[in-house]
Formats: structure tokens, C-alpha cells, sequence
């Protein structure tokens, strides 16, 4: 009876040992990798929409504030999206004749509101509101980075569970006075004027982590 | 092919439906400005039907809402006109009106200069003796080429945007000595080159 285990298996069994071990961890690097892909996390991936509205030209160009067209940001859970009639208030005058804003003038005339494709869009079991963080000082570039450099609205963050937390665990880094939450410059970092506003604003750190706090 | 695999098979399936299903992600319920396959229209929102008042949403109080008594606009304040109230008709001008009318209004702002046609500035005779109600009204029911505000300014907001716009006619004649003494000195400072 010929050997059924041949000389060179001696080396093949250590070696496989760790060639699983290598194929795990590049499992598991993969998955991570996909996971945290711009593919998956849609970070950076502009959205198109039947108009092509550019938060670069009407923020940045135009200085219009944030509150003139999400109303509801300050007050609601929802930041709300801008109806027809407030795009008509400057465009019934100016660009009225321009074919990219045909659909506009569409919806205007038939009472039809326009349909915006979501960008940002958590899963229904997390329960998210704007108000509360506006009132509390985190600023919109905080969450939605810089929008008034964006001809097309990209999602600028994962959104995932984590991201969230990393904040929860410490807001003071991302805090800023009340006049400044609209504008669209980065929080710089300073200690001791976070630990000032978590005091002023009242911020309990302690229970900001609590599942239920996200998971109603 | 044996049991072995089939069941291999059958089991790598159930971990992919595991995996893929994402009910709880997307429940059964809309949140806002979702679309409906159920109303004709295809909207999740209703429209308020005609004739009818939501609730909370009666408007009887003819001054604060219309910015009228019996019908005429009037130069009468429904509410005492503080600092922190003209402060916030300064933030939600600047919001709201400041693209058109200008910080100051003179009616140079940023979509003026874009094309927009110019509004008048605050600064004339005939808006100077305007009624406080009158301007209430123009937010609230718009005025010729100028769209009404009434969905996204809080009839309170209103009043305290009616007041600020008086501070800016009153600011555009005030001299040094109007500015309280300890004002005068930084204004004056400001002035300097
Ligand atoms: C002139 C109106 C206008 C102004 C001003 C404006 N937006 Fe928008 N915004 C829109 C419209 C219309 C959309 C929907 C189309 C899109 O996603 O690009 C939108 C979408 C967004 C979205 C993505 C919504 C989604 O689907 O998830 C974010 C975030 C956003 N805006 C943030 C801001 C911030 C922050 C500012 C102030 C710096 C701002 N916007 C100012 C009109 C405006
Ligand atoms: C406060 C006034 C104002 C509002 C409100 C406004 N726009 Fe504009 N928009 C402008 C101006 C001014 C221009 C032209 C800019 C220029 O000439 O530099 C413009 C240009 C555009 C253009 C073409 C130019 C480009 O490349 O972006 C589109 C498309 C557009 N707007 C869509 C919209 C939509 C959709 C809305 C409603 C959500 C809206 N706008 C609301 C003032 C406004
Ligand atoms: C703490 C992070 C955070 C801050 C700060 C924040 N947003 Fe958002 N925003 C989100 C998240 C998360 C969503 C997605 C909500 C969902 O899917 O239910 C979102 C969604 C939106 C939307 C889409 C409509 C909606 O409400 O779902 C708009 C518009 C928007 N944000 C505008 C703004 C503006 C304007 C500001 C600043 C005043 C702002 N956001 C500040 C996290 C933030
Ligand atoms: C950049 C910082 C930051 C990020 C990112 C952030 N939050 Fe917050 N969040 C805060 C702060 C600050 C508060 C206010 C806490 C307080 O008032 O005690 C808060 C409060 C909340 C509250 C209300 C808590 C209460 O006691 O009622 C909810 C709900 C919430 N966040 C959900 C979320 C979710 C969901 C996400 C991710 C999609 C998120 N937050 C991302 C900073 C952040
Ligand atoms: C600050 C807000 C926040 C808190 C606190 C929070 N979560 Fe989450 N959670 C989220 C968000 C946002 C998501 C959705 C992430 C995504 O889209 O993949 C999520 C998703 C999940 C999921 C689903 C994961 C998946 O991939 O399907 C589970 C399970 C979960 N959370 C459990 C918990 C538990 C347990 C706790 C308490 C220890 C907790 N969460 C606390 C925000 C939060
Ligand atoms: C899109 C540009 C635009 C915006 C934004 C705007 N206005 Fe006007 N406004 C105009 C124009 C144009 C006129 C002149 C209308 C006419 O004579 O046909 C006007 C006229 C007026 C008048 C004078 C009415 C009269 O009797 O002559 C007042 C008062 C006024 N606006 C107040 C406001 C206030 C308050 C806001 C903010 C809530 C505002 N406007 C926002 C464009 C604008």
C-alpha cells in the first residue's frame, strides 16, 4: 500500500493552519472594506434629481440661509424640503424661461409637488430629529459637510450606528454658539469652549448612548 | 445530488433571506413627503379639504393675524415690542427677506442683483408712514410681484419682522446723539478709518 499521506503534507498541515487564518482575516478586511466603501455608505455619491439644484450656486453664490428652504429644521424632527412656491418666489421672475427648470413651473401650474430623490435616508427602526440638535449648537457641516461647495447633493457622512455614537460619546468637540449653526465653516476643535456650551446647553452625556434613545 | 449539499444549500439561502431582509428598515408606515400608491394623487399628505379649520388653526384674532382692525391696516403692535422681539425679527429678516430687500433694506439684495426686480427701499416717504399692520399684511398675503411668506413666518415672527423693519427707516435718519453715550464712542470708532 502506497504512503497516503506523502512527505510534503508534513509542511502542508501548519501551513494551511495559517492560510485559514490569513483567509479569515482578508474575509473580514473585505467585508470591512465593502462595508465602509464609498459603494456601500454612498458617501460622496451625488444624487440626481429631476431638476439639477445646486446647493453650490443657491448657498454660496446667493448666501440664502438654510432656514429659507428647510423651515422646519429648527422646530421639527424633519428638516422638511422646500415646496414648489418657494423655489417660484425667486423663479417666477428670474431663469423663467430656462429649460432646467421646466419641471418646476410643471409642478407650479398642476399643483403637483415635485419628487426629490432622498439622499440621506435612515432605516424606519431609528428615530432621528433635527430640532433638538439645532437647539443644542451642532452645526449642519457637522452631519452634512460642506453643502455650499455640492452642485449636487452628496451624502457626506455613513450614517451608520456608529457614526452616531462616536458623537453621542463626546458632542463637545462639535459644539458651537447658537449664531453659528448654519454657517458652513468647520467646528475647530477647542476644549474649553466645548465644555463651556455642554454646560450652558445642559447636555447630559451620561444616557446619550442609550439604545433607547435612537431605537423608540 | 445527495442530502449533504441540499442542505448546504438550503442552509446558505436562509442565512442570504436573514441577511437581505430589511423589514424592520422599512415598516409600514409613511414619514414625511413619502410617496402613496393608495390616494389618487400620489401623496402620503393630505391637503386640508375646503371649508374646513385644523385644529389650533382658527384665526380669530383679526390684529394678530391680518395685521388689521375692521378691515384697515393699523399702526398697533398686538403684543409689547421688546429688544429680544425686534433681535429675532432681525435673524428671521435676514432669513427671509434679506435676499431681495437687502440687510438694510434698500432693496439691493443678492437676487436683486441677479435679476430679480428691485423692491423699494423701506426708506421712502410712503413706507415710512405705512401702518406696522400693513407690512403683517405683505408678509401674509404677499404684494404683487412678491410671494406670500405666510407658510414658512410664524404670525408671531411677522409682527417681530414689522418691528425691524421700523428700526431700519428709523435707523437710515438717526444721528450720534439718538445712540446712547456709551454707544457713541464705538460707532464712532467704526466710522473712523
Ligand atoms: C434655495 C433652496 C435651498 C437652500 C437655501 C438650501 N437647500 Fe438644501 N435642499 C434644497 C432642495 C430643493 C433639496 C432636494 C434636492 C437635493 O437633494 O439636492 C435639498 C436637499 C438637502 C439635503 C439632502 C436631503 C436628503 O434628501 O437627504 C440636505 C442635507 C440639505 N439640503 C442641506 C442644506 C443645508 C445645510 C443648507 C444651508 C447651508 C441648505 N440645504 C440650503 C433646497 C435648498
Ligand atoms: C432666493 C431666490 C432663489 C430661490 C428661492 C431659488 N433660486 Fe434657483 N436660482 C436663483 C438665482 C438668482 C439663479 C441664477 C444664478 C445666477 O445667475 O448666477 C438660480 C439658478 C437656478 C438654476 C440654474 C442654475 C444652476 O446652475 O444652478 C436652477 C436649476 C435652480 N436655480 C433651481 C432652483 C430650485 C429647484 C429651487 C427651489 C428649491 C430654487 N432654484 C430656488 C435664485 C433662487
Ligand atoms: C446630528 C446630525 C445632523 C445635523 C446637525 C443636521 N442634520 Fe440634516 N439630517 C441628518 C440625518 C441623520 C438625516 C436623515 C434623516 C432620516 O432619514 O430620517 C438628515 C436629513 C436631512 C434632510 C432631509 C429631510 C429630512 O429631514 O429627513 C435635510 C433637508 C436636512 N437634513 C437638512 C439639514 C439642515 C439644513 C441642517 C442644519 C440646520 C441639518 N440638516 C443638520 C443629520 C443631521
Ligand atoms: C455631531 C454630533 C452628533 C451626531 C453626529 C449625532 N448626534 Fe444626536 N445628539 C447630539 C447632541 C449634542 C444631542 C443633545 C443631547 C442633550 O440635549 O442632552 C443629541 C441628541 C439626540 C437625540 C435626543 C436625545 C433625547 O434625550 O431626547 C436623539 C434621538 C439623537 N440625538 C439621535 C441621533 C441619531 C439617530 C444620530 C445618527 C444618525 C445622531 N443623533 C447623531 C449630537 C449628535
Ligand atoms: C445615537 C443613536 C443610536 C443609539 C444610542 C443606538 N443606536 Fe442602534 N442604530 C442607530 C442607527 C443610526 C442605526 C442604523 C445604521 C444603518 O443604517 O446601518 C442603528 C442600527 C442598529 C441595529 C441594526 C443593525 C443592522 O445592521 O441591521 C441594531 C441591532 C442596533 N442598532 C442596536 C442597538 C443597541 C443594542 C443599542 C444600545 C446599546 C443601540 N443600537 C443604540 C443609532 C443608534
Ligand atoms: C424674492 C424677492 C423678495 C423677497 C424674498 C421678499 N420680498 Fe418684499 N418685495 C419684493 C418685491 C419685488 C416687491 C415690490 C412688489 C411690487 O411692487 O410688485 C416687494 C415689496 C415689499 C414691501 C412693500 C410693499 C408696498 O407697499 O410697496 C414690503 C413691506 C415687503 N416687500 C416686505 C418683505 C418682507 C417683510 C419680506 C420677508 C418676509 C420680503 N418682503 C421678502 C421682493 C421680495
Amino acid at each position: 500500500m502506497p504512503q497516503l499521506f506523502q512527505r510534503y503534507t508534513n509542511t502542508l498541515a501548519p501551513a494551511s493552519i495559517v492560510a485559514v487564518f490569513i483567509a479569515l482575516s482578508a474575509a473580514v478586511w473585505g467585508m470591512h472594506a465593502i462595508i465602509f466603501s464609498p459603494y456601500a455608505t454612498e458617501v460622496g455619491q451625488p444624487v440626481s434629481q429631476v431638476v439639477p439644484f445646486s446647493h453650490q450656486h443657491h448657498v454660496s453664490g446667493l448666501g440664502i440661509d438654510c432656514r429659507y428652504c428647510h423651515t422646519g429644521v429648527e422646530t421639527s424632527a424633519f428638516a422638511g424640503l422646500p415646496a414648489t412656491e418657494t423655489c417660484m418666489t425667486c423663479h417666477s421672475q428670474i431663469w423663467r424661461d430656462a429649460p432646467m427648470l421646466e419641471p418646476v413651473r410643471q409642478s407650479w401650474a398642476t399643483g403637483q409637488p415635485l419628487h426629490w430623490n432622498r439622499v440621506h435616508n435612515l432605516p424606519d427602526y431609528v428615530y432621528f430629529d433635527h430640532s433638538i440638535h439645532i437647539q443644542k449648537g451642532v452645526g449642519c457641516i457637522s452631519c452634512h459637510g460642506h453643502v455650499d461647495r455640492m452642485p449636487l447633493m452628496a451624502k457626506s457622512e455613513t450614517l451608520y450606528m456608529r457614526w452616531c455614537l462616536d458623537c453621542h460619546k463626546a458632542p463637545e468637540v462639535h459644539l458651537r454658539p447658537a449664531n453659528e449653526v448654519f454657517v458652513m465653516k468647520e467646528t475647530v476643535p477647542d476644549e474649553k469652549r466645548g465644555a463651556a456650551l455642554l454646560r450652558a446647553e445642559e447636555i447630559d452625556k451620561t444616557h446619550l448612548q442609550d439604545c433607547s434613545v435612537c431605537h423608540r | 445530488m445527495n442530502v449533504g449539499t441540499a442542505t448546504l444549500c438550503l442552509a446558505a439561502l436562509a442565512v442570504c433571506c436573514v441577511a437581505c431582509r430589511r423589514d424592520m428598515g422599512h415598516q409600514a408606515y409613511h414619514r414625511p413627503l413619502d410617496k402613496s400608491s393608495f390616494f389618487p394623487d400620489g401623496m402620503s399628505a393630505r391637503r386640508l379639504p375646503a371649508h374646513t379649520v385644523a385644529r389650533g388653526q382658527l384665526q380669530e384674532d383679526e390684529l394678530f393675524y391680518t395685521g388689521h382692525i375692521d378691515g384697515k391696516a393699523v399702526d398697533l403692535f398686538p403684543m409689547p415690542v421688546t429688544r429680544e422681539m425686534i433681535e429675532r425679527g432681525q435673524q428671521r429678516f435676514d432669513i427671509y427677506c434679506a435676499v431681495c430687500h437687502g440687510r438694510t433694506g434698500q432693496g439691493n439684495g443678492m437676487v436683486v442683483r441677479r435679476g430679480f426686480p428691485a423692491p423699494p427701499s423701506y426708506d421712502l416717504d410712503r413706507l415710512r408712514a405705512a401702518p406696522a399692520g400693513h407690512f403683517v399684511e405683505v408678509i401674509t398675503n404677499g404684494y404683487g410681484l412678491m410671494y406670500s411668506y405666510a407658510s414658512r413666518v410664524e404670525p408671531a415672527d411677522r409682527w417681530a419682522i414689522a418691528a425691524y423693519i421700523r428700526v431700519l427707516q428709523i435707523s437710515r435718519t438717526a444721528a450720534l446723539k439718538d445712540a446712547p453715550p456709551d454707544e457713541r464712542a464705538k460707532l464712532q470708532q467704526e466710522v473712523a478709518p
